[in-house]
Protein backbone atom coordinates (compact mmCIF):
# COMPACT_ATOMS: atom_id res chain seq x y z
CA UNK A 1 0.00 0.00 0.00
CA UNK A 2 1.45 3.34 -1.06
CA UNK A 3 1.76 6.65 0.74
CA UNK A 4 -1.53 7.52 -0.69
CA UNK A 5 -3.76 4.55 -0.13
CA UNK A 6 -2.68 5.16 3.45
CA UNK A 7 -3.66 8.67 3.44
CA UNK A 8 -6.80 7.83 1.60
CA UNK A 9 -8.03 5.49 4.49
CA UNK A 10 -6.75 7.54 6.87
CA UNK A 11 -8.63 10.53 5.84
CA UNK A 12 -11.89 9.06 4.41
CA UNK A 13 -13.14 5.93 6.55
CA UNK A 14 -15.00 8.93 7.98
CA UNK A 15 -16.62 12.01 6.84
CA UNK A 16 -16.92 11.52 3.01
CA UNK A 17 -18.72 14.45 1.82
CA UNK A 18 -22.10 13.77 0.40
CA UNK A 19 -22.05 15.11 -3.13
CA UNK A 20 -22.69 14.48 -6.75
CA UNK A 21 -18.29 13.72 -7.31
CA UNK A 22 -16.79 12.62 -4.08
CA UNK A 23 -14.19 10.53 -5.30
CA UNK A 24 -13.21 13.89 -7.13
CA UNK A 25 -13.27 15.61 -3.39
CA UNK A 26 -10.97 12.85 -2.09
CA UNK A 27 -8.96 13.70 -4.56
CA UNK A 28 -8.64 17.42 -4.28
CA UNK A 29 -7.96 17.24 -0.93
CA UNK A 30 -5.50 14.88 -1.23
CA UNK A 31 -3.81 16.18 -4.05
CA UNK A 32 -4.19 13.47 -6.50
CA UNK A 33 -6.51 13.16 -9.36
CA UNK A 34 -9.75 11.18 -9.53
CA UNK A 35 -8.10 8.29 -11.43
CA UNK A 36 -5.27 7.89 -8.69
CA UNK A 37 -8.35 7.54 -6.16
CA UNK A 38 -10.29 4.56 -8.48
CA UNK A 39 -6.90 2.87 -8.84
CA UNK A 40 -6.09 2.47 -5.26
CA UNK A 41 -9.69 2.07 -4.01
CA UNK A 42 -9.26 -1.35 -7.03
CA UNK A 43 -6.00 -2.11 -5.90
CA UNK A 44 -8.10 -2.51 -2.15
CA UNK A 45 -10.28 -4.34 -3.75
CA UNK A 46 -8.13 -6.79 -5.44
CA UNK A 47 -6.67 -7.49 -2.10
CA UNK A 48 -9.89 -8.13 -0.96
CA UNK A 49 -9.41 -5.05 1.30
CA UNK A 50 -12.36 -3.41 0.59
CA UNK A 51 -16.10 -3.63 2.02
CA UNK A 52 -17.64 -0.81 0.25
CA UNK A 53 -17.75 2.57 0.29
CA UNK A 54 -20.37 4.88 1.61
CA UNK A 55 -22.38 4.54 5.05
CA UNK A 56 -22.55 2.38 8.01
CA UNK A 57 -25.99 2.63 9.53
CA UNK A 58 -26.53 3.53 12.84
CA UNK A 59 -28.63 0.17 13.82
CA UNK A 60 -30.53 2.06 16.74
CA UNK A 61 -32.23 3.81 14.05
CA UNK A 62 -31.91 1.93 10.75
CA UNK A 63 -33.52 -1.18 12.44
CA UNK A 64 -32.17 -3.81 15.36
CA UNK A 65 -29.34 -6.18 15.56
CA UNK A 66 -28.02 -8.66 18.31
CA UNK A 67 -25.02 -10.40 18.81
CA UNK A 68 -25.36 -14.31 19.04
CA UNK A 69 -23.17 -16.83 20.04
CA UNK A 70 -23.57 -21.11 19.11
CA UNK A 71 -21.18 -24.08 20.78
CA UNK A 72 -20.94 -25.39 17.96
CA UNK A 73 -19.13 -28.72 18.46
CA UNK A 74 -15.99 -29.28 16.60
CA UNK A 75 -17.09 -31.99 14.20
CA UNK A 76 -19.66 -29.29 13.08
CA UNK A 77 -18.32 -25.92 12.22
CA UNK A 78 -17.70 -25.98 8.70
CA UNK A 79 -21.90 -27.26 8.60
CA UNK A 80 -22.95 -24.87 10.94
CA UNK A 81 -21.34 -21.85 9.61
CA UNK A 82 -22.19 -22.65 6.30
CA UNK A 83 -26.01 -22.30 7.52
CA UNK A 84 -25.46 -19.06 9.84
CA UNK A 85 -23.68 -17.63 6.24
CA UNK A 86 -26.58 -18.43 4.35
CA UNK A 87 -28.64 -15.90 6.29
CA UNK A 88 -29.35 -12.95 4.80
CA UNK A 89 -29.49 -11.08 8.80
CA UNK A 90 -25.90 -12.40 9.35
CA UNK A 91 -23.12 -10.01 8.42
CA UNK A 92 -19.95 -10.56 10.50
CA UNK A 93 -19.52 -14.08 11.34
CA UNK A 94 -16.42 -15.47 13.39
CA UNK A 95 -14.98 -18.28 15.08
CA UNK A 96 -13.34 -17.76 18.71
CA UNK A 97 -11.30 -19.72 21.63
CA UNK A 98 -14.46 -20.39 23.84
CA UNK A 99 -17.14 -23.37 24.36
CA UNK A 100 -19.71 -20.37 22.81
CA UNK A 101 -16.95 -20.56 19.63
CA UNK A 102 -19.45 -19.30 16.94
CA UNK A 103 -20.09 -15.47 16.92
CA UNK A 104 -22.06 -13.78 14.79
CA UNK A 105 -24.14 -10.42 14.07
CA UNK A 106 -27.96 -10.62 13.22
CA UNK A 107 -29.52 -7.28 11.93
CA UNK A 108 -32.73 -6.68 10.61
CA UNK A 109 -36.08 -4.49 10.17
CA UNK A 110 -37.56 -4.71 14.02
CA UNK A 111 -36.44 -7.26 17.03
CA UNK A 112 -39.52 -9.55 16.29
CA UNK A 113 -37.72 -10.03 12.70
CA UNK A 114 -34.66 -11.29 14.90
CA UNK A 115 -36.55 -13.21 17.16
CA UNK A 116 -37.99 -15.30 14.27
CA UNK A 117 -34.16 -15.56 12.93
CA UNK A 118 -33.17 -16.92 16.24
CA UNK A 119 -36.20 -19.39 16.39
CA UNK A 120 -35.01 -20.84 12.16
CA UNK A 121 -31.23 -21.01 14.04
CA UNK A 122 -32.53 -23.13 16.93
CA UNK A 123 -34.33 -25.22 14.72
CA UNK A 124 -32.10 -25.69 11.79
CA UNK A 125 -28.59 -26.63 13.77
CA UNK A 126 -30.39 -27.98 16.91
CA UNK A 127 -27.96 -25.48 19.12
CA UNK A 128 -29.76 -22.88 21.69
CA UNK A 129 -28.36 -19.56 20.71
CA UNK A 130 -27.21 -17.10 23.44
CA UNK A 131 -29.27 -13.75 22.64
CA UNK A 132 -26.64 -11.04 23.09
CA UNK A 133 -28.40 -7.33 22.40
CA UNK A 134 -26.77 -4.46 23.13
CA UNK A 135 -27.61 -2.31 26.06
CA UNK A 136 -25.34 0.42 26.17
CA UNK A 137 -22.62 1.64 23.76
CA UNK A 138 -19.87 3.15 25.10
CA UNK A 139 -17.27 3.46 22.42
CA UNK A 140 -18.33 2.69 18.43
CA UNK A 141 -15.69 3.35 16.42
CA UNK A 142 -15.16 0.84 13.18
CA UNK A 143 -12.32 2.73 11.42
CA UNK A 144 -8.81 1.93 11.58
CA UNK A 145 -6.22 4.15 12.19
CA UNK A 146 -3.36 2.77 9.38
CA UNK A 147 -0.75 5.59 9.03
CA UNK A 148 1.54 7.35 11.73
CA UNK A 149 -1.76 7.64 14.06
CA UNK A 150 -2.24 4.54 14.57
CA UNK A 151 -2.98 3.05 17.82
CA UNK A 152 -3.41 -0.73 16.93
CA UNK A 153 -0.93 -2.62 18.89
CA UNK A 154 1.55 -3.77 16.47
CA UNK B 1 -40.19 20.10 -1.61
CA UNK B 2 -37.26 18.41 0.32
CA UNK B 3 -38.33 14.87 -1.09
CA UNK B 4 -38.92 14.01 -4.49
CA UNK B 5 -38.91 10.02 -3.85
CA UNK B 6 -41.92 7.60 -3.97
CA UNK B 7 -41.88 5.29 -0.78
CA UNK B 8 -40.71 2.51 -2.69
CA UNK B 9 -37.64 4.44 -4.59
CA UNK B 10 -36.48 5.54 -0.46
CA UNK B 11 -36.62 1.89 0.29
CA UNK B 12 -35.18 0.42 -2.96
CA UNK B 13 -32.24 3.12 -2.38
CA UNK B 14 -31.57 2.17 1.33
CA UNK B 15 -31.37 -1.53 0.16
CA UNK B 16 -28.43 -0.03 -2.53
CA UNK B 17 -26.48 2.38 0.19
CA UNK B 18 -26.49 -0.89 2.29
CA UNK B 19 -24.77 -2.53 -0.96
CA UNK B 20 -21.94 0.84 -1.04
CA UNK B 21 -21.90 3.67 -3.43
CA UNK B 22 -20.78 2.90 -7.07
CA UNK B 23 -16.92 3.12 -8.18
CA UNK B 24 -18.00 5.86 -10.57
CA UNK B 25 -17.67 9.77 -11.45
CA UNK B 26 -21.14 10.18 -10.58
CA UNK B 27 -22.79 7.71 -7.88
CA UNK B 28 -25.63 9.13 -7.53
CA UNK B 29 -26.45 9.66 -11.07
CA UNK B 30 -25.54 5.37 -11.06
CA UNK B 31 -27.82 4.79 -8.05
CA UNK B 32 -30.30 7.27 -9.62
CA UNK B 33 -30.79 5.12 -12.94
CA UNK B 34 -31.42 2.06 -10.92
CA UNK B 35 -34.55 3.22 -9.32
CA UNK B 36 -35.81 6.01 -11.68
CA UNK B 37 -35.10 8.78 -10.27
CA UNK B 38 -32.97 11.83 -10.52
CA UNK B 39 -29.05 12.54 -8.98
CA UNK B 40 -30.68 15.70 -7.49
CA UNK B 41 -33.60 14.01 -5.67
CA UNK B 42 -30.90 10.96 -4.74
CA UNK B 43 -28.52 13.18 -3.32
CA UNK B 44 -31.04 15.54 -0.94
CA UNK B 45 -32.74 11.90 -0.28
CA UNK B 46 -29.14 11.05 1.29
CA UNK B 47 -28.00 14.36 2.67
CA UNK B 48 -31.35 14.03 4.62
CA UNK B 49 -30.76 10.85 5.93
CA UNK B 50 -27.43 11.62 6.74
CA UNK B 51 -28.93 14.63 8.74
CA UNK B 52 -31.39 12.84 9.99
CA UNK B 53 -28.80 10.73 12.16
CA UNK B 54 -29.23 7.46 10.10
CA UNK B 55 -25.59 7.10 8.80
CA UNK B 56 -22.88 6.12 12.23
CA UNK B 57 -20.36 6.53 9.60
CA UNK B 58 -20.16 7.33 5.73
CA UNK B 59 -16.77 6.75 3.98
CA UNK B 60 -14.19 4.21 2.74
CA UNK B 61 -15.72 0.50 4.53
CA UNK B 62 -12.04 -1.75 4.75
CA UNK B 63 -11.64 -5.41 5.44
CA UNK B 64 -9.06 -4.71 8.14
CA UNK B 65 -7.51 -8.89 7.77
CA UNK B 66 -6.80 -8.20 4.76
CA UNK B 67 -5.04 -4.86 5.82
CA UNK B 68 -2.74 -7.39 8.15
CA UNK B 69 -5.12 -5.89 11.05
CA UNK B 70 -6.20 -9.87 12.15
CA UNK B 71 -5.09 -10.44 15.88
CA UNK B 72 -8.85 -9.50 17.02
CA UNK B 73 -9.68 -9.65 20.28
CA UNK B 74 -13.30 -9.41 21.84
CA UNK B 75 -12.21 -8.88 25.88
CA UNK B 76 -15.68 -10.19 27.94
CA UNK B 77 -15.67 -9.19 31.64
CA UNK B 78 -18.21 -9.62 34.64
CA UNK B 79 -18.56 -6.32 36.15
CA UNK B 80 -20.48 -5.58 39.23
CA UNK B 81 -23.81 -3.22 37.66
CA UNK B 82 -23.48 -0.17 39.80
CA UNK B 83 -19.58 0.50 38.34
CA UNK B 84 -20.40 -0.99 34.68
CA UNK B 85 -21.41 2.19 33.44
CA UNK B 86 -18.17 4.01 34.75
CA UNK B 87 -15.71 0.86 33.78
CA UNK B 88 -17.38 1.10 30.17
CA UNK B 89 -17.38 4.98 29.93
CA UNK B 90 -13.43 4.60 31.34
CA UNK B 91 -12.11 1.94 28.27
CA UNK B 92 -14.32 3.22 25.61
CA UNK B 93 -11.86 6.13 25.77
CA UNK B 94 -8.88 4.04 26.25
CA UNK B 95 -6.55 3.61 23.25
CA UNK B 96 -7.02 0.59 20.90
CA UNK B 97 -10.55 0.00 22.31
CA UNK B 98 -12.69 -0.09 18.55
CA UNK B 99 -16.13 -0.68 20.76
CA UNK B 100 -17.20 -0.86 23.78
CA UNK B 101 -20.83 -2.32 24.76
CA UNK B 102 -22.97 -3.80 27.96
CA UNK B 103 -24.46 -6.90 27.44
CA UNK B 104 -27.15 -8.78 29.70
CA UNK B 105 -26.06 -11.37 31.79
CA UNK B 106 -27.46 -14.75 30.47
CA UNK B 107 -27.57 -18.63 32.20
CA UNK B 108 -24.03 -19.73 31.41
CA UNK B 109 -22.84 -16.51 30.44
CA UNK B 110 -21.52 -14.35 33.80
CA UNK B 111 -20.27 -11.36 30.96
CA UNK B 112 -21.83 -8.02 30.96
CA UNK B 113 -18.99 -5.67 29.05
CA UNK B 114 -17.48 -6.39 25.90
CA UNK B 115 -14.55 -4.59 24.32
CA UNK B 116 -12.80 -5.58 20.92
CA UNK B 117 -9.32 -4.73 20.81
CA UNK B 118 -7.40 -5.27 17.00
CA UNK B 119 -3.79 -5.33 16.34
CA UNK B 120 -1.17 -7.24 14.40
CA UNK B 121 0.31 -9.60 16.86
CA UNK B 122 -1.51 -11.51 19.30
CA UNK B 123 1.25 -10.79 21.85
CA UNK B 124 0.73 -7.47 21.74
CA UNK B 125 -2.60 -7.80 22.10
CA UNK B 126 -2.57 -9.66 24.67
CA UNK B 127 -0.43 -7.03 26.28
CA UNK B 128 -1.92 -4.34 25.45
CA UNK B 129 -5.27 -6.18 26.95
CA UNK B 130 -3.16 -7.03 29.76
CA UNK B 131 -1.90 -3.35 30.35
CA UNK B 132 -5.94 -2.01 30.04
CA UNK B 133 -7.30 -4.45 32.88
CA UNK B 134 -4.43 -3.06 35.43
CA UNK B 135 -4.79 0.61 34.58
CA UNK B 136 -8.36 -0.28 35.37
CA UNK B 137 -7.99 -1.84 38.71
CA UNK B 138 -10.01 -4.67 36.58
CA UNK B 139 -7.30 -7.79 37.15
CA UNK B 140 -9.23 -9.19 40.21
CA UNK B 141 -12.57 -9.07 37.76
CA UNK B 142 -14.17 -12.33 35.98
CA UNK B 143 -12.85 -11.57 32.46
CA UNK B 144 -12.30 -13.79 29.29
CA UNK B 145 -10.30 -13.07 26.07
CA UNK B 146 -11.93 -14.76 23.06
CA UNK B 147 -9.31 -14.52 19.94
CA UNK B 148 -10.85 -14.82 17.06
CA UNK B 149 -9.21 -17.46 14.92
CA UNK B 150 -11.68 -17.10 11.31
CA UNK B 151 -13.77 -15.13 9.82
CA UNK B 152 -16.77 -17.07 8.02
CA UNK B 153 -18.33 -13.84 6.98
CA UNK B 154 -17.32 -10.22 6.97
CA UNK B 155 -20.42 -7.60 5.55
CA UNK B 156 -22.26 -4.86 6.31
CA UNK B 157 -25.46 -5.18 7.79
CA UNK B 158 -29.07 -5.27 5.74
CA UNK B 159 -32.15 -3.27 7.60
CA UNK B 160 -34.22 -3.47 4.86
CA UNK B 161 -36.76 -6.55 4.94
CA UNK B 162 -34.82 -9.61 4.01
CA UNK B 163 -35.98 -10.48 0.28
CA UNK B 164 -37.37 -7.11 -0.52
CA UNK B 165 -35.58 -5.37 -3.37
Amino acid sequence: MDDLCLRMLDRFQHDLPICAEPYQAIAEELGCSEEDIFQRLEQLNQRQALSRVGPIFDHSVAGASTLVALAVPEARIEQVAAQINALDEVNHNYLREHDWNLWFVLTGPNRAHLDQTLIHIQQQTGLTPLDLPMLTAYQINLGFALGKDSQVPS
Amino acid sequence: MSDGLTLEQQQQLRRLLEHGLPLASRPYQVLAEQINSTEQAVLQHVQDLNAQGLFRRFGIVVKHRALGINANVMLVMDIEDERVHQVGAALGEAPGVNLCYRRPRRPGWPYNLFCMVHGRDRQAVEAHVAELLEQHNLLQRPHHLLFSTRAFKQRGARYSQVGAT
